[in-house]
C-alpha cells in the first residue's frame, strides 16, 4: 500500500505565493481520493509542486513507491500530433527516455490498459480526429499505461458524459483498488466526489483547509466558505449523498 | 477479464502490422531515392548513355578522362549534394516544426535563407568579408555567418523566459522581411554583374557543388542525426504539449534550445553552399508526417529521406525540364512548394499538421 503526505508545502511563481503550509496526514492508496477547491485555488499547483515540477518549502513524503512512480495528467494535453492513440500510449510508457525497441511486455501493457478503460477500439485511431471526451479517455490511458503508484489527474472527467464519468471514475477506482495506489482527482463535481472518493482534501486561496473522509469534509459550511453557495446533502433513491445546491449565499464574494 | 485474452492481441498486432508497413515505406523512399540519384546522374547537357555513366561510376578506371570528369567531378557531387542538402534542410525544418509546435516553420519561413541571402550579398555587392580568413569562400563563409546570426538571435530570443513559441514564429517572419529590406537596398546600389551574381545565388543552385562540400554537409548531419536520435522519445513527447512533456519528466526548454542550436547548423551550412532552397524544409516533413506519423523513430529518417529525395528529384526536373540547360534548382522547389504551402494552410480542421 502507498501512501502520500505532506508536510507544510509551499510553492510560488515568481514572488507570488500561489501554495502555503499545504499539510495533510498520509493519505492512503487503494481508493480514490478528491482535491476539491474553486477556481486558482491552486490544486494544478499543488500537483505541479508534489510531482516535482515545482520548487518550493516543505516536503512530499511517499512511502511504498518512489518519485519516478509517479504520473501527473495535466489538464491540457496537445492531441494534433501525427500519432495513433496506440503510439501515443507507448510513449507515454516510454517517458521520453529509453532505447527504440519495444518489448513484449510493452506491447502487452498497453493492450491492457486500452482494455481497461474501454478503447481498444480506438487503438488505430488518429488523435486529432478524436472527439473532446476520447482524448480525455486516452490521456487517461497514457497517464496509467506505466502502472504508477501514485497518480494526479487535473479534472480527468470534465469532456466526458454523464455514463463515462461513471465509467471512467469505477476504471479508476478499481485500479487503485488493484494495485494500492494513491490516486488524487482534482473534481469539480461534487456530487462524483461523494460517490467515488473516499478521502477529500479542500484547498482554497492556496491553503489546505480540510482533508479527511468526504462526507465529513463536504459538509455545507466548508461548501459555503469555498464556494459562496448554499447546499445540502440528500440522499438518492439508490442511497448515494448528493449535493443539492440551493444557491449562492447571500453575501458578495470576490471573485479573485 | 475475460476480454483480455481475447482483444489484447489484436491491437500489438495491428501495431506491429503497422511497425512494419512504415519501415516498408521507409526502404521504398530509400530505394527511389538510389534511383532519383542515378538518373540525375545520367543527366546533363553532355549526352551520355546511362550504362557509359553507371559503368564511369563504379569502375572509373575504365572511363576517359572527359566522362570521368563530368561525372565524377561535375554531376556526382550535385547528385549527392541534392541529398545531404535535402536530408539537412528537411530535418531542419522537421524538427523546428516539433520544438515550435509550428506547421509553418522551417529554416526558410524563419528568416535563415535570408539571412543567407544577404550574407552572400554584403560578399558580392560590396566584397565584405564576415570573416577574412578565406577571401576564396567569402561568399558562402558571409552567408553561413548570417544565417547563423538570425539562428543564433532566434535561439537567444527563445532562451528568454516567458518567451512563447509563436513569439519566435512572428521573430521569424520580422527577419525574413527585414533581410529581405536590406538585399533589396544592396541591389539597388549594386553594379550590374554584382546584381546578376546575387539574383542568380538567390535562386538557389547545385551547379557550384563541390566534394568538399557534399564533405561538410554530411559530416553536419552525422553529428546532428544521432543527437536527434537518442532523443527521439523525447522529440515526440514535446508534441503532445509542454504540459504532457514536462509531466514526463522531459525537460522541455533545455531540449527545445539544445534542438534550436543542432538545427541551425543543419540549415545555415547548406544554404550557404546552395542558396535559396525555399520550401524543402516544409514539404519534406509534412510528406514525412502523411506517410510515417510523428513518431521520430519513422519521422527522423523519413523525414531526410522525404527531403532528400524530393531535391534530387527536383535536380532531375531543373535538367529534364530545358534540354541542355540547367535550371536554378530553388525556382522549381518554390513553384512546386508554394501550391503545397498554401494547401497546407487551407486544408485545416481535425488533421495533424
Amino acid at each position: 500500500m502507498v501512501t502520500l503526505e505532506l508536510d507544510q508545502v509551499g510553492a510560488r511563481y515568481g514572488r507570488r505565493a500561489i501554495l502555503q503550509d499545504a499539510s495533510t496526514p498520509p493519505i492512503s492508496g487503494g481508493a480514490l481520493t478528491a482535491l476539491v477547491g474553486p477556481n486558482a485555488a491552486g490544486k494544478s499547483t499543488l500537483f505541479r509542486r508534489v510531482a516535482g515540477q515545482l520548487r518550493g518549502a516543505g516536503s512530499v513524503r511517499l512511502t511504498g513507491a518512489e518519485q519516478s512512480d509517479l504520473r501527473y495528467m495535466p489538464q491540457d494535453t496537445g492531441m494534433n500530433a501525427a500519432l495513433t492513440v496506440y503510439e501515443s500510449i507507448i510513449l507515454a510508457l516510454k517517458q521520453g527516455g529509453g532505447g527504440w525497441r519495444l518489448s513484449a511486455s510493452e506491447l502487452a501493457a498497453v493492450d491492457h490498459v486500452l482494455v481497461r478503460l474501454g478503447v481498444t477500439a480506438l487503438a488505430d485511431r488518429q488523435l486529432p480526429e478524436l472527439s473532446g471526451g476520447q482524448r480525455q479517455v486516452v490521456s487517461i490511458a497514457q497517464t496509467l499505461v506505466g502502472r504508477p503508484g501514485v497518480v494526479l489527474m487535473d479534472e480527468p472527467t470534465s469532456a466526458l458524459d454523464l455514463y463515462r464519468q461513471y465509467e471512467v471514475l469505477e476504471a479508476l477506482r478499481s485500479y487503485a483498488e488493484e494495485t494500492g495506489a494513491v490516486m488524487v482527482l482534482a473534481l469539480h463535481d461534487l456530487n462524483q466526489v461523494m460517490r467515488c472518493c473516499t478521502t477529500t482534501i479542500a484547498l482554497f486561496e492556496g491553503r489546505i483547509l480540510a482533508t479527511g473522509p468526504t462526507l465529513d469534509v463536504l459538509r455545507p459550511d466548508l461548501i459555503r466558505r469555498l464556494y459562496g453557495i448554499d447546499s445540502r446533502v440528500e440522499h438518492c433513491s439508490r442511497g448515494c449523498p448528493m449535493m443539492i445546491v440551493d444557491g449562492p449565499t447571500s453575501r458578495v464574494r470576490s471573485v479573485a | 477479464m475475460a476480454s483480455l485474452s481475447t482483444e489484447a492481441p489484436t491491437t500489438a498486432m495491428a501495431y506491429r502490422g503497422l511497425v512494419v508497413r512504415r519501415v516498408l515505406l521507409l526502404g521504398l523512399l530509400a530505394g527511389l531515392l538510389v534511383l532519383s540519384v542515378a538518373v540525375d546522374v545520367s543527366l546533363g547537357p553532355a549526352r551520355y548513355e546511362v550504362l557509359d555513366v553507371l559503368r564511369t561510376i563504379f569502375a572509373p578506371g575504365s572511363a576517359d578522362v572527359q566522362m570521368r570528369v563530368v561525372v565524377w567531378d561535375i554531376r556526382m557531387p550535385m547528385a549527392v549534394l541534392a541529398v545531404t542538402v535535402g536530408a539537412s534542410l528537411s530535418l531542419a525544418g522537421a524538427q523546428m516544426q516539433t520544438i515550435l509546435a509550428n506547421p509553418l516553420a522551417s529554416p526558410f519561413t524563419l528568416g535563415l535563407s535570408a539571412a543567407a541571402s544577404f550574407g552572400a550579398a554584403l560578399a558580392m555587392v560590396l566584397g565584405v568579408a564576415l570573416f577574412p580568413a578565406v577571401i576564396g569562400l567569402m561568399v558562402p563563409i558571409n552567408a553561413f555567418l548570417m544565417a547563423m546570426a538570425a539562428a543564433l538571435l532566434i535561439f537567444g530570443l527563445s532562451t528568454l523566459r516567458g518567451v512563447t513559441v509563436e513569439t519566435i514564429i512572428l521573430l521569424g517572419i520580422a527577419l525574413v522581411f527585414t533581410f529581405n529590406a536590406a538585399l533589396a537596398l544592396l541591389q539597388y546600389f549594386a553594379s550590374e554583374q554584382a546584381l546578376s551574381a546575387v539574383v542568380f545565388w538567390t535562386m538557389g543552385s547545385l551547379t557550384k557543388a563541390t566534394w568538399p562540400k557534399v564533405g561538410v554537409t554530411a559530416v553536419i548531419l552525422l553529428i546532428c542525426v544521432p543527437l536527434f536520435a537518442r532523443r527521439a522519445w523525447a522529440l515526440t513527447a514535446i508534441r503532445l504539449g509542454e504540459a504532457r512533456a514536462a509531466a514526463m519528466g522531459v525537460p522541455v526548454r533545455r531540449l527545445r534550445l539544445e534542438a534550436l542550436f543542432l538545427v541551425s547548423l543543419l540549415a545555415a551550412v547548406p544554404v550557404s553552399f546552395v542558396g535559396t532552397i525555399g520550401f524543402i524544409g516544409i514539404v519534406g516533413p509534412h510528406v514525412a508526417r502523411l506517410l510515417l506519423g510523428e513518431d521520430q523513430r519513422f519521422f527522423l529518417p523519413g523525414a531526410m529521406l522525404a527531403g532528400a529525395l524530393i531535391l534530387s528529384a527536383t535536380s532531375v526536373l531543373s535538367k529534364a525540364l530545358l534540354p541542355g540547360a540547367v535550371l536554378p534548382i530553388g525556382i522549381i522547389t518554390a513553384l512546386v512548394g508554394v501550391p503545397f504551402f498554401a494547401a497546407l494552410i487551407l486544408t485545416k480542421g481535425r488533421k495533424a499538421w
